[in-house]
């Protein structure tokens, strides 16, 4: 049993558990508390969806994940221990992309790979992932020549580049027009499926969370906490008609304070 | 005329290559007259007092004349640098007027006088007769300038880079910058004599200490300023400190280096007249204040006017570095 564990693709994916987690930042002596007993297992090689209101502390929810920042209180564990410091394992995608301006697409792709020396082992992977997210033919153009859908397309490359076991994603289609939308989702799908990574999903987009996730959370607003859970057990591809999908939207956009006619 | 009027001073910016259609360039034929008219009035009128070379540069403005008349048929045929001369066309009609005005106002009128003022070939005199010793004064000025310019931008810079990203260095180094940054090099004169062991030295670190200053406040604000988010991003990405400073800082605050870089030569220039009075032999400072010193200001004039051409030159140069380093600038600015 343990060995077939450790062949199969969970050995490319970790679980996350995020255990009575509050979080406040100090600003100009003020506190401001921004997660309030947030508690969430996500199993390895589970895709989960994070909703809710902006400003109510998603990004920061990531950001301890990822282990950028560590929580006031509770605790935030990969595989049962505890994340202290950044590790190329989780790779956070932010919601600006962030792309180094004086670095070429390639360049940025190959970040991560020239900070942990494995640039010369593994330069192939540049290319391979370029040609995933359809940036091949400008691998030498800089970030302010990138529309910004290009730009988030690169940052998730940059991402992908390093084998992540956790990705943490923070609204990385919001840029995009819809078209892009919907075709780097299915990409995102079936990398997800590929590669077998957990992924944790932020979006203010209920659709594109029922397209995606096994499991959608609902966060209430600042401070937040979790005030709904639904598991989407609808198997991929998944049409936004399905009846069942459609009622799931209805009862999340009523958990987000939105009446039913939207 | 008013076209012509028009053209010369109006129109460079809108159609930078200005040849009329018969293919004669219009502002080099104006160049040709107003040299020409130089030549003939610096020939032609008396002199109120006697200068060396009235005749030899009377002979360079009409030499200049032919070359403008020569190039108003054939600019053309010189492609990248042919466009160059064009673009600059009235500056060299305008040189002429003023080389002329120039040229009567002081030799031929007397209105601006001796030993105060000189008349264009009161400079080409000097270049003429006092050439090795000028030559001689560029070579050492350019060692001294070398060795205390890339000296002090090194140290600058990394001592730019440390305060930035170290909050130790900047509690203990920021406070001690501001205070250097504004002492005028000659107050340090008393204790350079002290440190160093001799004059050549000392006068190394001034120029050093004025190039690197503004290098090291500008890094330093550079390093600061840069985005938290790129720390973060290179952080996940599995950088380390090594990685944060040498491929996400440094590269993030060069134009501010830039900026620096820029200010710290110009200052470099500026202080070499001091540096060089701690008894250098030569160099075009210490060229400068001899001959102050003996109110020779024609030897002062032509020895300014090679140093504000080097510096012009070094300026130049330091584009071209700075547009082939921040390349990806373009778009953003
Ligand atoms: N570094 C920080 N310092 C202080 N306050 C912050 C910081 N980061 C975020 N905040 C505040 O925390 C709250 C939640 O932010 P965030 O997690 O980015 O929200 P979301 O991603 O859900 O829109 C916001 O009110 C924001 O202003
Ligand atoms: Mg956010």
């Amino acid at each position: 049993m343990s060995l077939a564990i450790a062949e199969s693709p969970v050995s490319r994916s970790i679980a996350l558990d995020v255990e009575a987690v509050s979080h406040r930042y100090e600003l100009d002596g003020k506190e401001l508390q921004v997660l309030d007993g947030v508690s969430l297992s996500i199993a390895p090689g589970e895709f989960v969806a994070l909703l809710g209101p902006s400003g109510c502390g998603k990004s920061t929810l990531l950001r301890l994940a990822a282990g950028l920042e560590t929580p006031t209180a509770g605790s935030v564990r990969e595989d049962g221990r505890p994340i202290t410091a950044p590790d190329p394992d989780r790779i956070l995608v932010f919601q600006d992309a962030t792309l180094f301006p004086w670095r070429t697409v390639r360049a940025n792709v190959a970040t991560g790979l020239e900070a942990r020396g494995l640039l010369r082992a593994q330069a192939h992977r540049i290319d391979e992932v370029l040609r995933l997210v359809k940036l091949e033919g400008f691998a030498e153009f800089f970030p302010h020549q990138l529309s910004g859908g290009m730009a988030q397309r690169a940052a998730l490359a940059r991402a992908l580049v390093n084998d992540p076991k956790l990705l943490l994603l923070d609204e990385p289609f919001g840029k995009l027009d819809s078209l892009t939308r919907l075709r780097m989702q299915n990409e995102l799908l079936d990398l997800w499926k590929s590669a077998g990574f957990t992924a944790l999903l932020v979006t203010h987009d209920v659709e594109e969370a029922l397209l995606l996730a096994d499991r959608v959370i609902v966060l209430s607003d600042r401070p937040a906490s979790i005030v709904a859970e639904v598991r989407v057990d609808q198997p991929h591809p998944r049409r936004r008609d399905d009846a069942t999908l459609v009622a799931l939207r209805r009862s999340l956009l009523e958990k987000l304070g939105i009446s039913h006619d939207v | 005329m008013s076209a012509a009027v028009e053209e010369t001073f109006g129109g460079a910016g809108r159609q930078p290559f200005a040849l009329t259609a018969a293919g004669i360039w219009r502002n080099g034929l104006l160049a040709a007259g107003t040299w020409f008219l130089a030549a003939a009035l610096t020939y032609g009128l008396p002199d109120v007092i006697v200068w060396g070379a009235t005749d030899a540069f009377a002979a360079v403005m009409l030499a200049g004349a032919g070359v403008f008349l020569t190039l108003s048929v054939t600019v053309h045929r010189l492609g990248g640098l042919g466009r160059t001369l064009v673009h600059y066309g009235p500056w060299f009609v305008v040189l002429g007027l003023w080389l002329a005005a120039w040229e009567v106002l002081t030799a031929k009128l007397g209105w601006l006088p001796k030993p105060f003022f000189s008349p264009p070939q009161g400079l080409l005199h000097v270049y003429v007769t006092d050439w090795e010793r000028l030559l001689i004064c560029v070579a050492y000025t350019g060692r001294l300038w070398g060795l205390g310019f890339f000296s002090g931008i090194l140290v600058g810079f990394a001592a730019g880079v440390a305060l930035g990203w170290s909050k130790r260095f900047a509690y203990w180094g920021m406070p001690l910058l501001k205070l250097i940054g504004p002492v005028p090099a000659s107050a340090w004169i008393p204790c350079t004599f002290f440190i160093f062991p001799t004059t050549f030295h000392a006068s190394i670190f001034l120029v050093a200490l004025a190039s690197g200053i503004p290098v090291a406040i500008l890094t330093a604000a550079g390093v600061g300023q840069v985005n938290r988010s790129f720390y973060d991003v290179a952080r996940t990405l599995g950088a380390d400190n090594r990685f944060l400073v040498l491929k996400v800082a440094i590269p993030a605050s060069l134009p501010n280096v830039f900026v620096g870089l820029f200010m710290g030569l110009y200052y470099s220039f500026a202080v070499l007249v001091v540096a060089e009075m701690l008894g250098a032999k030569f160099g075009l400072g210490w060229y400068l204040q001899f001959n102050t010193a003996y109110s020779a200001y024609a030897n002062v004039y032509a020895a300014l006017i090679v140093m504000a051409l080097i510096c012009a030159g070094l300026v130049r140069l330091l584009f071209l570095v700075r547009d082939r380093l921040l390349g990806w600038q373009k778009g953003i600015l």
